[in-house]
């Protein structure tokens, strides 16, 4: 998506900026000295095996978890020292599907309308339009336990988007979803770049969707930053045959494929530990 | 279509003022009491499940010590007496369970989204625990018709029922706090379940929802003082069937206990989402 999109201004404000943020879980150190920057309106991929340290990262960023050291700001704010105001600029989409089945869409939405304190007034305006913009209005009084997968992801979509984020973060947007659900979320968060010029932080470990949407992307693997820039540019440093797998092979010195198959994600490397000890 | 002036307020989150954090807190209550009638009317079938086991306690425990006359009961015939204990113990029984929730929530990764809005976490706990009591106030008030129905004598002044709900109310926030300060520190739905099941007997129990505290042995009556229930108890049944109560000292004491409730259950959030 480099070409046709809106131009990123090189020396444009600073969405995120990520500084030897580090984060460790017992033994594991999930997170190491992690440095780099989101520019405002641009789409960046956090890209990396199951277990590299993606999910550890936007769950600092998003302040849900405490860095060990290092530090980060949004958009100026600091993500330990300024919870709330970095809260009220973003909007966050975690990995796994959660919206609450027991409500309508709706009811859904409106949840988050008032939990971002949106102004009573334009409250239903606001949540109708949310719904229409991610194309749920007909499914819109129905409970959410009824939705397929790909409609409960533009449900959360339309959840994160109700207060106007500045900064929309994505955790593995399409995982599980099928070819058609997926095609559809990218297209609705396309526009939404497009039209609002919402910042988008994503993180996925499907390397053709980095490569096709983002403007820029960094490798991470064991919790460190192994490459960044445009995919165009890190493709060209390896060949012109090369794709985003193999600049991430060259990088990390790993075969992706076998990585993601193994590593699990941390969250539930820790539950398991914390089940079985 | 709209996207256009999605654009053009497209930086309006940040240019609203933040508001004040007791307004903060008082929008939870507001929101999350919302939540729970959305939920309740879209599925009732546990206000009907739960009418059942107060009404056996009226019907048979209160008609049957009515007729052998066993428990002193101040005058008052027993089931009226009774009454209020088994308003508070629904309400209780509803509230004590309230933990598996939230544990829910955090499987199903709702919690986490949760509290990535501006939302401190005493915020989201104080939001949860009055949402709670929206479905004791239900069973209540299932309870205060079926005791009518059975003949108690219940008051007429709204304003006894306006005081009797806020204390249900306070009682319901408590003893939802107290279940979810149980779900921080097991973090997991059976050993809640487990807890919860061992706990509500013995403060039902220690308390004068079926019997006047002066019939207790005397190491139960001590024990029955930091039991808040004790004091919900004594308020509803001196607003409801008008027997001697302290009732500052009632209120006083459940609201030192909500809001003990409320800073450690917040507390013990983070637990939850880490």
């Amino acid at each position: 998506m480099s070409d046709g999109s809106v131009p990123v201004e090189e020396s444009g404000p600073v969405a995120v900026d990520s500084r030897a943020m580090t984060k460790r879980f017992k033994e594991l150190l999930a997170v190491d000295r992690l440095s780099f920057e989101v520019r405002s309106g641009e789409i960046f991929g956090l890209l990396g095996p199951n277990g590299a340290g993606k999910t550890t990262t936007i769950r600092m960023l998003v302040t849900l978890l405490r860095p060990d050291s290092g530090q980060a700001t949004v958009f100026g704010f600091d993500v330990v020292a300024q919870t709330m105001a970095v809260r009220r600029l973003i909007g966050y989409v975690p990995q796994q599907l959660s919206a609450d089945g027991s409500l309508t869409g709706w009811e859904n939405v409106m949840l988050f309308a008032r939990l971002y304190d949106l102004p009573r007034r334009s409250r239903k305006a606001s949540v109708v339009e949310s719904l229409q913009l991610m194309g749920l209005s007909d499914a819109a009084g129905r409970l959410v336990s009824t939705y397929s997968g790909g409609m409960v992801r533009r449900l959360e979509l339309a959840q994160a988007l109700i207060n106007q984020p500045r900064l929309l973060v994505l955790d593995e947007p399409t995982i599980g979803l099928d070819p058609i659900a997926r095609a559809e979320v990218w297209e609705r968060v396309l526009s939404l770049r497009r039209e609002a010029g919402t910042t988008i932080l994503l993180t996925t470990h499907y390397m053709e969707e980095a490569d096709e949407l983002c403007d820029r992307v960094a490798l991470m693997h064991k919790g460190q930053l192994k490459a960044s820039g445009t995919p165009a540019e890190l493709k060209a440093s390896l060949g012109p045959e090369a794709t985003l797998e193999d600049v991430f092979r060259h990088y990390s010195g790993d075969h992706f494929e076998e990585e993601g198959g193994t590593l699990k994600d941390v969250r539930s490397v820790r539950r398991t530990a914390r089940r079985l000890g | 279509m709209c996207a256009q002036s999605v654009a053009q307020r497209a930086a309006s989150a940040d240019l609203r003022p933040a508001p004040a954090w007791w307004r903060v807190v008082l929008s939870r209550v507001v929101t999350f009491c919302w939540v729970e009638i959305a939920k309740i009317r879209h599925d009732r079938t546990e206000l009907y499940t739960r009418a059942i086991q107060p009404a056996l306690w009226l019907i048979i425990f209160g008609e049957t010590f009515t007729a052998i006359r066993a428990i002193p009961s101040g005058g008052r015939p027993y089931l009226d007496f009774m009454a209020p204990g088994v308003i508070a113990q629904s309400a209780l029984f509803v509230a004590i369970f309230y933990g598996i929730q939230i544990i829910w929530e955090r499987d199903a990764g709702i919690l986490t989204k949760l509290l990535s809005t501006p939302t401190p976490a005493s915020a989201l706990i104080a939001g949860k625990a009055f949402g709670a009591s929206i479905r004791s106030l239900l069973q209540a008030a299932v309870v205060v018709v079926l005791a009518a129905l059975l003949g108690v004598g219940m008051p007429l002044n709204p304003l006894d029922y306006l005081a009797a709900i806020v204390f249900i109310v306070l009682g319901a926030a408590f003893f939802s706090t107290l279940s979810l300060t149980i779900a921080g520190v097991v973090l997991n739905r059976d050993r809640l379940m487990g807890i919860g099941q061992a706990i509500t007997m013995p403060l039902f129990f220690a308390s004068n929802a079926l019997y006047p505290i002066s019939v207790m042995p005397g190491w139960l009556q001590v024990l029955s003082t930091i039991n808040p229930l004790r004091y919900e108890i004594d308020a509803l049944r001196g607003l409801l069937i008008g027997t001697p109560s302290n009732l500052p000292l009632d209120f006083a004491v459940l609201l030192v206990a909500c809001i003990a409730g409320i800073t450690t259950s917040s507390r013990l959030l983070r637990r939850l989402t880490q």
